[in-house]
C-alpha cells in the first residue's frame, strides 16, 4: 500500500510549462480512468491550479515502475520533451507524499503563504474523483486528512487571517471600520490595476451600491457595465462625495483631485459619518490634511503597502504552529496505515494457517485410534484456539512498534517469513 | 471566605480569562469556545456561590457592600456572555473578565457574619437588581468604548498591528457600546422607580435629597446624553466613545465614594 505523487509547481517550473501541464476537469477524469484502465495504478486523484499540476496515485505494485510509468505518461499526454519535463518535476513517496498533500492544503506550498483558495481547489478536485470513482480507501483518507488539516490551520492559526495585498489591505481596513460592508457604498474614481483588485474585493463582499467617476466618460460607462456600477460624471464627484463610506482613488493627475476643503465639504453633508478613503495614485489624488479631519480616515498606497509588508512576516512567523499541525496528522495517518497493514497481514495469517492446520489435524487424526468424535472435536476446537491466541498476541505485538518504519519492515518479515505474498492473488 | 463554590467559580473565570487572552493573540475556535464555556459554568457555579453567601447571611445576597460587589460581578459576566452570542464575537472577553474576576474576589474578602433578614418585599429586590445590573451595563459600555477609542487612535495613526484584526468592526463596537448603555438606562430608570414607590411606601415621599439620588440622577442624565449624542453629527464616532468613557466615572463614584460615606440609605447598592 505505496502512496506515489508526480508534479510541477511555481517553484519547479514556469508559467509556459505549467500552462501546458494543466489538466482540465474532463481531462483529469479521462486521465485517471486511463492509468488505473492500464493498471499503473489502483487510485488516482489530479489537482491541477494555476500554480500546480499534481497526479497522485497507489500503485497496484511496485511504486518504482508506476513512478517510471507515470513519467511516460505525463509526457506524452501533454507532448512534451522528458528530458525537459524531467529537471521539472518532483517526485514523493509514501510519507513524503502525505507531508506535501497537507503542506499543499495548509497553504504553505502557495505562491502567497497561507492563501485560502487552495483549499477549495484540492476539495473542488477530490470531490470529483471520488465522483467518478478513481479514489480508494487510502486516497480518501488521505484527501479527507489534507481538508482537516487546511480547516484547523485556518482556525487555529494566523496564517490566512491578515490580508497580504494592498488592494485586500484595504478592503479588510474597510471592513474594520464598518462591519459588513452589504450596507455600504465606495465611490471609484479613475481606475489602475490595483484599484480594479479593490473593485473586485468589494463586490465579492457584496458592497451594496458602487459609484464610478472618470474623466473620460466612456471609460467610466465601460468599467460601471463591468463592475455593476453606477456612473457618475466627473464634474459631479464633488458632489457625489456625500453618499459614499469609501473612495478608492487611482487617477493619474499631477495635482491632488480631492482638495481638503472638499471632504469637509462632504462630511459636513453627510452628518459626519465616518469616510474611507484610500489613495492609490502617485502622485497622490487626495490632499493629506484630509486626514487631520474628523472621522476622515486616508490611507495612501504606501500605507497600506506597509501594513502588507509587516502582514506577511506576521503570517511567516506562523509557519512553526502550522508544521506542528501538519506533522501531528501525519502520524496520525501513518498509525492508520500501519493498522491497516497489521489487519491485512493478521488476515492472510489467519486464512494461511488456518488452512495448514485443518490439513494437519485430518491428517494426524485419520492415524490416531481410539478417539471418540467427541475428543476429536475438542483437539480441533484446543488447535484452533491456540492457534489465534498465538498470531492475535504476536501480530497485534507489532502495534506496539514505536517507530512506524520499523514497523512496516517487522510486518514485511512476517509476509515474506509465512509466504504471504505468493497466496495474494 | 472561600467555599468550594468560591474556589470553583474563581479558577474558572481565571481559566476563561486565560483562554480569551491567548484567542485575542491566536484565534482558534476551539480555544474560544472553551472560554465561552467556561464562562458560562463560572456563572453558573457563581450563582450557587451567591445563594450560599445568601443562606449563611440570613439575607440577600446584597445585603452587604461584598454580596452586592458579587452580584455585580455576575450581571456582568452575564451581559457579556449575551452579547457574545448576539454580535459572535470574543475579542471583547479579555477586557471584560478582569472586572468580573477583580469584583469576585473582592465580594469574597470577608466572612460573612449573619445579619437579622429584614423583610423588605419584592420591589425592594427589584429596585437592587435593575440598579446593579445598569452598573454592569454601564461598565460593559466602558469597555467597549475604551476599545473603540483604542482602534480609532491605530487607525489614526495608521499603525493597525496584531490586535486591530481581531477586534469587533468599529461600527460593531459602537453599536455594542450604544445597546449596553440603553440597557444601562432602562434598567437604571426601572430600578429608581421602583427605589422611589418603596421609598414612598416606607416614609410617606418619593424623594429624600440622598447623595445617591441625587448621583443616579446625574448618571440617568449622562447617560442618556450620550444616547442622544452618539447620533449626532458632532459627536458621533470617537467624541461619543469619550464621553461613554467619561460617564462611566459616575459609576465608580456612586459605587464607591457615594455608597460608603455619602449616602445615608444606600449603603452598599
Amino acid at each position: 500500500m505505496e502512496i506515489v505523487l508526480l508534479g510541477m509547481n511555481h517553484r519547479t517550473a514556469p508559467v509556459e510549462l505549467r500552462e501546458r501541464v494543466a489538466f482540465s476537469a474532463e481531462q483529469a477524469r479521462l486521465a485517471s480512468a486511463e492509468l488505473r484502465s492500464r493498471g499503473v495504478l489502483a487510485e488516482t486523484m489530479i489537482l491541477s491550479t494555476c500554480n500546480r499540476s499534481e497526479l497522485y496515485g497507489v500503485p497496484p505494485e511496485s511504486s518504482e515502475e508506476a513512478m517510471m510509468e507515470l513519467e511516460r505518461y505525463f509526457a506524452s499526454l501533454h507532448e512534451i520533451d522528458p528530458a525537459v519535463l524531467n529537471s521539472s518535476l518532483y517526485r514523493h513517496r509514501d510519507v513524503g507524499v502525505v507531508r506535501h498533500v497537507f503542506r499543499v492544503a495548509a497553504g504553505l506550498d502557495s505562491m502567497l503563504l497561507g492563501e485560502a483558495e487552495i483549499l477549495g481547489q484540492v476539495r473542488d478536485a477530490y470531490q470529483a474523483a471520488l465522483e467518478y470513482g478513481a479514489t480508494g480507501p487510502v486516497l480518501n483518507r488521505m484527501f479527507q486528512a489534507a481538508l482537516e488539516v487546511g480547516k484547523r490551520v485556518r482556525s487555529e492559526t494566523e496564517i490566512g487571517t491578515r490580508p497580504v495585498s494592498v488592494a485586500f489591505a484595504g478592503v479588510k481596513l474597510a471592513e474594520q471600520i464598518f462591519g459588513k460592508l452589504s450596507k455600504h457604498s465606495a465611490l471609484i474614481l479613475g481606475a489602475g490595476t490595483v484599484g480594479e483588485q479593490v473593485v473586485e474585493h468589494l463586490n465579492d463582499r457584496g458592497i451594496a451600491r458602487l459609484l464610478v467617476a472618470n474623466r473620460s466618460r466612456e471609460r467610466a460607462r465601460e468599467l460601471a457595465a463591468r463592475w455593476n456600477a453606477e456612473v457618475v460624471d466627473w464634474e459631479d464627484v464633488e458632489r457625489a462625495l456625500i453618499f459614499p463610506d469609501m473612495v478608492v482613488s487611482s487617477v493619474s493627475a499631477a495635482e491632488a483631485v480631492l482638495e481638503r476643503g472638499m471632504i469637509e465639504r462632504a462630511m459636513a453633508a453627510r452628518g459626519n459619518r465616518a469616510m474611507f478613503l484610500i489613495d492609490l495614485g502617485v502622485p497622490r489624488n487626495i490632499a493629506a490634511e484630509a486626514s487631520e479631519l474628523y472621522n476622515v480616515y486616508l490611507y495612501n498606497v504606501d500605507d497600506l503597502a506597509e501594513i502588507v509588508e509587516h502582514n506577511k512576516s506576521a503570517r511567516a512567523g506562523e509557519i512553526p504552529r502550522v508544521e506542528t499541525i501538519i506533522e501531528e496528522h501525519v502520524r496520525k495517518f501513518q498509525d492508520w496505515q500501519a493498522g491497516v497493514e497489521i489487519t491485512a497481514v493478521l488476515n492472510d495469517l489467519r486464512a494461511k494457517l488456518g488452512q495448514e492446520r485443518e490439513e494437519f489435524l485430518r491428517e494426524r487424526l485419520a492415524q490416531a485410534e481410539n478417539i471418540s468424535p467427541a475428543e476429536r472435536e475438542h483437539i480441533t476446537k484446543l488447535a484452533k484456539e491456540l492457534l489465534e491466541d498465538v498470531l492475535v498476541s504476536r501480530v497485534t505485538r507489532l502495534r506496539n512498534v514505536r517507530d512506524l518504519r520499523g514497523r512496516l519492515r517487522d510486518l514485511e518479515a512476517v509476509r515474506r517469513l509465512f509466504g504471504l505474498d505468493q497466496e495474494k492473488p | 471566605m472561600m467555599t468550594g463554590w468560591v474556589l470553583a467559580t474563581l479558577i474558572l473565570y481565571l481559566v476563561s480569562f486565560a483562554a480569551y487572552l491567548r484567542n485575542l493573540y491566536a484565534e482558534n475556535t476551539l480555544l474560544g469556545r472553551g472560554a465561552a464555556v467556561c464562562l458560562a459554568v463560572g456563572l453558573g457555579l457563581h450563582y450557587y456561590a451567591m445563594i450560599e453567601r445568601a443562606r449563611m447571611l440570613g439575607a440577600v445576597p446584597y445585603e452587604d457592600l461584598w454580596g452586592s460587589l458579587s452580584l455585580f460581578a455576575w450581571l456582568l459576566g452575564a451581559l457579556y456572555l449575551g452579547l457574545e452570542l448576539l454580535h459572535r464575537g470574543r475579542s471583547v472577553g479579555p477586557f471584560v473578565l478582569p472586572f468580573v474576576i477583580v469584583l469576585f474576589s473582592l465580594s469574597h474578602l470577608r466572612n460573612v457574619s449573619p445579619h437579622p433578614a429584614l423583610a423588605r418585599g419584592p420591589l425592594f429586590a427589584l429596585h437592587i437588581t435593575l440598579n446593579i445590573l445598569a452598573y454592569s451595563a454601564f461598565a460593559l459600555a466602558f469597555v467597549l468604548s475604551v476599545i473603540f477609542l483604542l482602534q480609532n487612535r491605530l487607525l489614526r495613526r495608521r499603525k493597525p498591528g496584531g490586535m486591530f484584526w481581531r477586534f469587533p468592526a468599529m461600527d460593531v463596537l459602537e453599536r455594542m457600546s450604544r445597546s449596553s448603555a440603553l440597557v444601562g438606562v432602562l434598567a437604571l430608570a426601572t430600578g429608581m422607580i421602583c427605589g422611589f414607590i418603596w421609598a414612598n411606601r416606607l416614609q410617606g415621599h418619593y424623594w429624600n435629597g440622598d447623595p445617591k439620588e441625587i448621583i443616579s440622577v446625574l448618571m440617568l442624565v449622562f447617560y442618556a446624553g450620550y444616547l442622544v449624542l452618539a447620533g449626532q453629527k458632532a459627536w458621533r464616532g470617537a467624541r461619543a466613545a469619550a464621553l461613554c468613557t467619561f460617564n462611566f466615572l459616575f459609576v465608580m463614584f456612586s459605587y464607591s465614594i457615594v455608597n460608603i460615606y455619602l449616602s445615608r440609605y444606600h449603603r452598599f447598592y
